[in-house]
């Protein structure tokens, strides 16, 4: 049947186009993500994207929950990075509370988000890179991802869901096995990130498959909300770390990687080039900290950080803090806060708004990719069916981030 | 770009159109009649010195016992050369929610005004494909409204009065 | 002089089951043989939606790698696998979706599910999230975590491996078994 609301590119050979599903089940959406294809032979003329497959209702559970509570719920966000969420999760309470965190824990702090950072990035490219036929150096280079869990696992016990980091500080101190794995990564995975440049960067068949595909311009970039590498790809050096620093970014030297023409292949790149920046930054936090007092992993204000457990059962006042913290009964002022941090796939903003009641009042995620992923028929419209896989793994979409 | 700048840019378009001015955090912030939303957006997006050209979020946010104006939508947005942010509030009565969509302006505002209709109800006038995003089409409710239950209904073995439900 | 090329000399094969065996043959039931077939060719049919997927991409790579378990081919068909593994949240958008994906399994099929989500809805107790996926089609293993570690997932799927080699040939045919899925509506 052919569709009078479409009008098929000039040339085609066959007057009428072919509807193709594909997903939310589909192994090449990596995720559940479903699309509507209008074909045209092997061409996409026009998409259909629906979501909504794993909404989890985070908003309406974060209104219920006491501030610190609501951490784990932002492990799941995004689970590829993790820490980033937690971490922008305590940026936003502290900077509801109005704390002041020391130096150290800042550090400790970027070092851990800018491992997620790597991790997050290792996923995307790798997948990339088997989406194009590459299968190998997706192997190769997700034994990494294992080392980085294995350093959140050192720091705070658990793989993937790290829940890591407390209002106020970390829960405990790095121990030196972390430190030991933090200086082996540094040392192992640079070797592995080269050889996995070197088996796609320059290889004729990635270039093909991926040069030209998925292309958008920064001007259609920023207007449809695209944040984070895919819109540094695009041109636009926009980031938060930089446009708006928070914790202690401000502290350190990295540069903002930004490509031209914003199709896949330039995203690969933005996103190989922020690893090497986040080695560099983590190195540089390494070497800040050293000239710090190593015995200091939290801010030193005991209504909104757990005291220690000796403590609580010896004195009178650490009892009452426990308990009010952990009965989530800390005085939160009425207020309302934007705070933004650069996730891995773009800003991640927290809207919250403070009624002064143990929960808030209201939560509100900007989850970056829920908001650039309606470019995605834009961005395929013309391409093959095979770009249009390429296109969506390389645009780093995470169904439980979009769906909320 | 100060904020006192951009508010009394504001106040000079507007004039008493616009109220409740405050800063916090940082981020100024303000209200606007609801039948304005598209004239601040448009003119915060067009004048030469504010350019505020990045839509960074909508949402919306529903106060019960506010009576003739539940439902305020929020508007975040940000000029990325100077990288300022502002925010800005319409409020809407519950019992007709119509509010002008912003979709000609931002490709962006689509999917962010279809998940605030889908949490709220908000009928956002003008918007090409307005309907849910997130929840299955047979909903017959708004779930993120404050009268509405979080829990899964059909759930019986939680109902422990200490901590369940 | 070391030969060029290297050996695997720590190769572990599955026990022979109980039978009789005499010069030239070796008799026991099909039931047995069919059971260590079907249990060590265990064709896993992924269904991931959210973090406990990761962790099964933990699973399937070098690290922990389940193609030792005889798992080695992911189909990424309904149709031509028997084990469906239910990975992360299923939201009640998605269940008519997980319902299908089953129905199209040719028997014998089983379905593990991992993690907290799948299992029980987990700490999503919301209007959207469906409160464990045996709501809408039968399971048979359960492995509990949010997300579960890749051992935990090697264990649930051991324990499948166990169901499977111990299943009678007819128990798919029995009365009790018909009740079950006639439970889930299923005929």
């Amino acid at each position: 049947m052919s569709n009078p609301h479409i009008s098929l590119p000039q040339g085609s050979l066959e007057k009428q186009t072919t509807t193709l599903n594909l997903g939310p089940t589909h192994p090449a959406t990596h995720g559940v993500f479903q699309n509507i294809l209008e074909m045209d032979g092997e061409r996409v003329v026009s998409a259909v994207p629906t979501v909504g497959y794993i909404h989890r209702a985070f908003e309406k559970i974060a209104e219920r929950r006491p501030y610190y509570q609501i951490a784990p719920l932002t492990d799941r966000l995004n689970y590829c990075s993790s820490p980033i969420n937690n971490m922008g999760w305590h940026l936003t309470t502290e900077r509801l509370l109005g704390l002041q965190l020391p130096k150290r824990v800042e550090y400790l702090r970027v070092i851990i988000m800018e491992l997620a950072r790597i991790s997050d990035h290792i996923i995307c490219n790798g997948v990339v890179g088997v989406d194009t036929g590459a299968f190998t150096g997706f192997l190769y280079i997700m034994e990494f991802r294992e080392l980085a869990y294995e350093i959140y696992e050192e720091v705070c016990g658990s793989r993937l869901t790290t829940n890591i980091g407390r209002v106020g500080g970390f829960e405990r101190n790095f121990s030196n096995a972390a430190f030991e794995k933090i200086e082996r990564f540094l040392k192992e995975f640079p070797k592995a990130l080269k050889e996995f440049e070197t088996l796609l960067v320059r290889n004729r068949i990635f270039i093909e498959r991926t040069q030209g595909v998925g292309a958008i311009t920064a001007e259609r970039a920023l207007n449809y909300g695209f944040t984070g590498p895919n819109l540094r790809a695009a041109g636009v050096d926009y980031d938060v770390r930089v446009a708006h620093p928070y914790s202690s970014y401000g502290d350190f030297k990295f540069d903002i990687p930004v490509g031209t023409t914003g199709d896949c292949y330039d995203r690969f790149l933005v996103r190989g080039e922020e690893m090497w920046q986040s080695l560099s930054i983590i190195r540089q936090a390494l070497d800040k900290i050293q000239d710090l007092p190593a015995d200091v992993y939290h801010a030193d204000v005991p209504a909104y950080y757990l005291p220690d457990k000796s403590d609580v059962y010896t004195k009178m006042e650490a009892l009452i803090y426990h308990f009010k913290i952990v009965m989530g009964e800390t005085d939160i002022l009425p207020g309302e806060l934007y705070n933004a941090v650069e996730g891995a796939n773009g800003e991640l903003g927290f809207y919250v708004i403070s009624d002064g009641g143990r929960s808030p009042y209201r939560l509100h995620f900007r989850r970056p990719c829920f908001i650039y992923y309606q470019a995605y028929p834009e961005l395929i419209h013309g391409a093959m069916l095979a770009d249009a896989v390429v296109c969506m793994s390389s645009l780093n979409l995470i169904a439980g981030e979009l769906d909320a | 770009m100060t904020n006192e700048q951009i508010q009394s840019r504001l106040i000079e378009k507007f004039g008493e159109a616009l109220t409740n001015f405050e800063e916090s955090y940082g981020m100024l912030s303000f209200h606007a009649p609801k039948e304005l939303n598209l004239k601040v957006l448009q003119f915060l997006y067009d004048d030469e010195t504010l350019q505020f050209r990045f839509l960074t979020d909508i949402t919306a946010v529903h106060y019960p016992d506010q009576v003739g104006a539940e439902l305020a939508v929020v508007y975040h947005l940000q000029n990325l050369t100077t990288r300022t942010r502002l925010r800005f509030k319409i409020f809407t009565s519950v019992a007709s929610p119509q509010v002008f969509t912003a979709t000609r302006l931002y490709a962006s505002a689509n999917w962010m005004e279809r998940e605030t209709y889908d949490f709220f109800g908000i009928d956002f006038v003008g918007h090409p494909n307005l309907i849910r995003i997130l929840n299955v089409d047979e909903m017959d409710y708004f779930p993120l409204r404050k009268e509405f239950p979080l829990e899964d209904q059909t759930r019986v073995d939680k109902d422990d009065d200490m901590f369940g439900r | 002089m070391a030969r060029p090329v290297q050996y695997n000399t720590k190769i572990k094969t599955v026990e022979a089951p109980q039978g009789y065996s005499g010069e030239g043959f070796f008799a026991t039931s099909f039931d047995k043989v069919i059971g260590m077939a079907r249990a060590n060719s265990i064709w896993p049919l992924p269904f991931a939606t959210s973090c406990c997927g990761i962790e099964f991409m933990a699973t399937m790579s070098a690290h922990y790698d389940l193609g030792r378990f005889g798992a080695e081919r992911l189909g990424f068909t309904p149709r031509q696998c028997d084990l469906l593994m239910v990975m992360g949240t299923i939201s009640k958008k998605m269940g008519p979706v997980l319902r299908q994906v089953y129905l199209q399994m040719a028997e014998p099929r089983w379905v593990i599910a991992v993690g907290a989500c799948a299992s029980s809805g987990g700490i999503f107790d919301t209007y959207s999230v469906l409160q464990g996926i045996d709501q809408v089609i039968p399971v048979d293993v359960y492995v509990p975590g949010c997300p579960p570690r890749p051992e935990a997932i090697l264990d649930g799927f051991m324990r499948i491996q166990e169901l499977v080699g111990q299943e009678s040939l007819r128990r798919r045919h029995s009365d009790q078994y018909k009740a079950l899925m006639n439970s889930y509506g299923i005929e």
